[in-house]
């Protein structure tokens, strides 16, 4: 029997999860001979080449890529786990929840005090991503099955969610794998 | 008249002194029945409701409650761990609770009540209010957006510092706890070394003081290990 397939992203998030991920250290030999990756910046596969056992979801959404991005692993993936404070609250990038969009963007290409721009151009490319109004936690877009909260998770609560989930056990986080920090 | 009135908790008999309340009585007998707005050193005022308990058949705040001959008080139920986690979630949802850059994190009794409770993620859709934040004193300062509306702060002034530096201000959504009307709290009598300014009165991280922010490392904080309400359990 082939073995199941993982896929990752990164939305709205630091990479600071996946970097997480990475600290399970030498638990990935193991993790490898439970699973493969399929799309994930681990293997830099950009498109989906099969039906996914679990999509793991960094980073809430903050334009309408990470929305496009997110409807897709929720269409290839039987399980989507949000994982780190991004993807389940919203994390740092919801402190611009509160600002206009147009204040936004004046402070990072016009006003901001480490701007140089003399002719005050605001990048408006067709090929980039829209900003949405706000940023989103990936549930408030698309269903979602599992969090794992934290910022980011610890290596050790994502070894036991992943292992949990893949050997068929409840996932359960004991008290101290649980943290929103 | 009896020197002790009897009641059960959960099928366990607790008893209790005359005018004491069922959360008092709870507290000695070594049973945990989580709150945020009571504290041990502050009048009650069930406001928080997190304390909800069945008291035969009907809902009552057992902060204030007081307990009576006789009373069936149900806590460790599958149906008020469901009520306490929605208030939970509806505290996380109306405020802006970013745990990664907190001060308070792993010291909040919010947090730790989220713990408590296994919550993940909140179930009800983020609201991400407009809040302020007033650093204007020299020594403390307010994070509004991480306020939960315990009043703690503004019972903790006028109980224990005899000041009137808090207050509730507004109705609805629109309630906030205000200083001196609406002041900022720089024009307050405030102290740094009044009760009111003190991290175990403010349940979150809302009042804070400056320059002291996290002495205390990751792993050796309050939560880090056992739950809020181990030390209640412990006996």
């Amino acid at each position: 029997m082939s073995k199941p397939k993982v896929a990752t992203t990164s939305l709205a998030g630091c990479f600071g999860c996946h970097m997480s991920l990475l600290d399970i250290d030498d638990r990935i030999l193991q993790l490898i001979d439970l699973v493969d990756f399929d799309k994930s910046p681990i293997d830099d596969i950009k498109t989906f080449t099969d039906r996914c056992a679990i999509g793991l979801i960094e980073g809430g959404c903050c334009n309408e890529e990470n929305v496009h991005v997110l409807q897709e692993f929720r269409k290839h993936c039987d399980v989507l786990i949000s994982f780190g404070d991004c993807a389940t609250m919203g994390g740092i990038p919801a402190m611009r929840n509160n600002i206009p969009l147009a204040e936004c963007f004046d402070e990072a290409y016009r006003t901001g005090v480490t701007v140089y721009n003399p002719d005050g151009i605001v990048p408006n490319d067709p090929d980039l991503p829209l900003l949405l109004d706000k940023v989103y936690p990936a549930h408030e877009v698309v269903k979602i099955d599992y969090f794992l909260p934290g910022c980011p998770p610890s290596a050790d609560t994502l070894w036991a969610a992943l292992t949990a989930l893949l050997t068929g056990q409840p996932v359960e986080l004991p008290y101290e794998l649980l943290k929103y920090d | 008249m009896a020197d002790k009135l009897k009641f059960t908790i959960d099928g366990v008999e607790v008893q209790a002194e005359h005018g004491q309340t069922i959360l008092d009585a709870a507290d000695a007998a070594g049973i945990y029945i989580p709150r945020l707005c009571a504290h041990p050193d502050l009048k009650p005022i069930g406001s928080c409701r997190i304390c909800t308990v069945v008291v035969n058949g009907r809902p009552q705040a057992a902060c204030v409650q007081p307990a009576a001959e006789g009373m069936v008080v149900e806590n460790d139920t599958p149906e008020m761990l469901e009520h306490r986690r929605n208030l939970i979630d509806m505290m996380f949802v109306e405020g802006n609770h970013f745990c990664m850059f907190c001060e308070k994190s792993g010291n909040c009794e919010l947090q730790a009540m989220a713990y408590r409770f296994g919550i993940t993620a909140p179930q009800y859709p983020s609201q991400f209010p407009d809040k302020d934040v007033d650093a204007s004193h020299p020594d403390v300062m307010m994070d509004y957006n991480r306020c939960i509306l315990c009043t703690r702060c503004v019972r903790a002034s006028q109980e224990l510092d005899g000041k009137n530096v808090f207050q509730s201000i507004g109705r609805g959504f629109g309630r906030k706890i205000g200083v001196n009307g609406r002041q900022a709290l720089g024009d307050t009598d405030l102290n740094v070394d009044d009760r009111a300014a003190d991290p175990t009165i403010c349940p979150v991280g809302c009042i804070i003081k400056k320059r002291v922010g996290f002495e205390v490392p990751i792993g050796e904080r309050k939560f880090d290990h056992e739950p809020i309400g181990s030390e209640i359990e412990k006996g």
